[in-house]
């Protein structure tokens, strides 16, 4: 096995509702995995445990083969772990570069006394990051808030690869996109797999899933209730997992 | 918040566009000058040396409090505390400097100690304010309001209904005091009135006072501008939640947000005691609204995220040409309530409207 993130038995209960249970489930490196399931499946929480927010009552984490302490979202960031939610988490009124160095920013000693912030090396840094994921930006000094849905989730991603992702998680990545969007964004996890980044994908979108994913994982009720390769499946079958009954696509 | 219609928009396109978005970044600016012109031509005295030193003078309580509420405005927060915080710090420190009288320290050490108490009490409030605000996750408006209201009862208590007497004359000599004196056929002299007939003319360049407000603004310029500290209270105003997951210790940067409002409005407060020689519970109590007005003027927007100190220096620079211009013209005081009213709204709809490019 040469999974890169793998969980064992993850199991969580929030009071008497057990929200995931004993789900197993692995990421291989440059592997798009679509994690599926209908509202209150359990998704949410499953990735929330991977990305540190929620600690699991059961189970474990293993990162590179290795048992992994997850305890707060900074220990999963600490471990290449990035997670990117639907909102975003962009500070709309500051510039790209601010965005990417969000929280570690790059200083520049000034005059030979004082550090003051070095937003021209962050914007080339960033330019550097967007440039190897073939983003292109007007300006990278003008603020998030005149760019676009689409150049605001590719500024989320760059800023995930610069802080050196393994693991890339993304929540509904093209929910609130545009048709032309969409496909820029899933052009960019195309770039992301060639890179060697492992990539889990939570989204309603079926063709999403078919357009990018290499495997899917459906939930339903907290377990996982099937594992395909892409390839090898077919929209009416998954459909069928998501709602539990198998007869779907036949009743066509 | 309110969503922003013109987000997605991408870059604006046309010359009409651009012009908008210039005008709105720069007319305050434009405005400023405007404003001297037309006070320069309608009163005599108003284009001198002598009224621009009159207006720095009289305006330092406005610039520090301003940059204390541009601060807290760049989170997303208020500080309604900021006036009875001045006048609670001019009210202290003039006590602080009695009590210490009879020690025998002599006048500088009085003084100095005087203030340097001042400033430590006076972080007390903003302490409060930044831990009611960022730990128990009370409303700035309520926190701060709620400060306003102990300070303004503890200060009367001090003072029992009156004024505070007896400042050292030393300080009282500073708050009135130039940086430079210049006079016919002596060397200039810093800080110290030469002493010279009567009847020499001696020219006095730059109020003490208003040497230190410029020195302590344009460290918060700096502060503001070019640190993570400062970075980080924008991205607080901007987006907290963006703030918190990116790994900003949100809750210990308003703490130090409220704390340094708090400071300056007790920095005001001293400064008010030595150019008045008094102290007084409600002597900043009418210069919260010009010091949220200021902010405003400056292109500020109070959902948090924005606004610069040149900026707000600007607006309280208007503010404060406006009330001397109309003072000389003789014109009743209630007339700059009315303009200031005009002028605010007036800059909240530029903004609306105009909005310019980059922040």
């Amino acid at each position: 096995m040469d999974y890169i993130l793998e969980t064992r038995g993850i199991t969580k209960r929030f009071g008497g509702l057990t929200a995931v249970d004993n789900v197993s489930i692995g990421l291989r490196a440059g592997e798009a995995l679509a994690v599926l399931g209908d509202n209150g499946a359990g998704k949410s929480t499953l990735i929330k445990v991977i990305s540190g927010v929620h600690k699991p009552d059961e189970g474990e984490i293993l990162i590179g083969g290795k048992r992994a302490r997850i305890e707060s979202p900074m220990d999963a960031l600490a471990q290449g772990i990035e997670t990117i939610y639907q909102d975003l988490a962009l500070a709309e009124n500051l510039d790209v570069g601010a965005n990417i160095f969000l929280g570690r920013e790059r200083m520049r000693r000034s005059l030979g006394i004082v550090n003051v912030l070095d937003d021209g090396g962050m914007a080339d840094e960033a330019k550097k990051v967007l440039d190897r994921l073939d983003i292109h930006i007007p300006s990278l000094r003008s603020t998030i808030r005149t760019l676009s849905g689409g150049q605001r989730q590719a500024v989320a991603i760059s800023r995930s690869i610069y802080w050196d992702a393994k693991v890339l998680i993304m929540d509904e990545p093209t929910a609130a996109l545009g048709v032309a969007e969409q496909k820029k964004v899933l052009n960019l996890v195309r770039t992301l797999k060639d890179q060697g980044i492992g990539i889990i994908i939570i989204s309603h979108q079926m063709y999403d899933v078919f357009e990018v994913a290499d495997r899917l994982a459906v939930m339903r009720r907290g377990v996982l209730v099937g594992e395909r390769i892409v390839k090898e499946t077919n929209a009416d079958e998954v459909v069928g997992l998501i709602v539990g009954s198998e007869t779907v696509g036949k009743e066509r | 918040m309110s969503s922003e219609p013109r987000a997605g928009a991408g870059p604006r396109a046309g010359t009409r566009g651009k012009a908008a978005s210039f005008l709105g970044g720069h007319w305050i600016y434009l405005f400023l000058v405007l404003e001297v012109i037309y006070f320069s031509l309608r009163t005599g005295g108003f284009a001198s040396l002598n009224a621009l030193q009159i207006l720095l003078y009289y305006g330092v309580q406005v610039f520090l409090l301003s940059i204390a509420e541009l601060f807290v405005i760049a989170t997303g927060g208020i500080d309604l505390s900021v006036g009875y915080i001045l006048g609670f710090a001019s009210i202290i420190s003039i006590k602080f400097m009695e009590w210490m009288a009879p020690l025998g320290l002599g006048e500088p050490l009085t003084v100095l100690f005087g203030v340097l108490a001042t400033l430590v009490v006076g972080l007390i409030p903003g302490l409060v304010n930044g831990w009611l605000v960022a730990y128990l996750k009370v409303p700035p408006f309520i926190a701060t309001f709620s400060m306003l209201g102990v300070c303004h009862g503890v200060s009367e208590l001090i003072i029992n209904g009156v004024y505070a007497m007896g400042l050292p004359k030393l300080a009282a000599d500073i708050g009135s005091g130039h940086f430079l004196y210049v006079t016919r056929g002596l060397a200039p002299s810093f800080f110290s009135r030469p002493v010279v007939d009567r009847g020499v003319k001696v020219l006095e360049i730059v109020p003490d006072i208003v040497v230190v407000t410029a020195v302590v603004v344009c460290i918060l310029a700096f502060a503001l501008g070019r640190t993570r500290f400062g970075r980080h209270v924008y991205a607080i105003g901007g987006n907290v939640d963006a703030a918190t997951r990116a790994g900003i210790p949100v809750k210990r940067r308003l703490l130090g947000v409220y704390a340094m409002s708090s400071f300056l409005a007790s920095l005001a407060g001293i400064v008010y005691a030595f150019m008045y020689v008094s102290g007084k519970a409600d002597a900043g109590a009418s210069l919260l609204l010009d010091s949220i007005a200021a902010v405003v003027i400056g292109g500020a927007s109070l959902f948090g995220g924005t606004g610069t100190v040149q900026r707000t220096m600007i607006g309280a620079l208007i503010l404060a040409v406006l009330d001397l211009g109309l003072r000389m013209a003789g014109t009743p005081t209630f007339d700059k309530y009315i303009l200031v009213g005009v002028i605010l709204i007036f800059a909240v709809v530029i903004e609306r409207y105009m909005p310019e490019a980059r922040k």
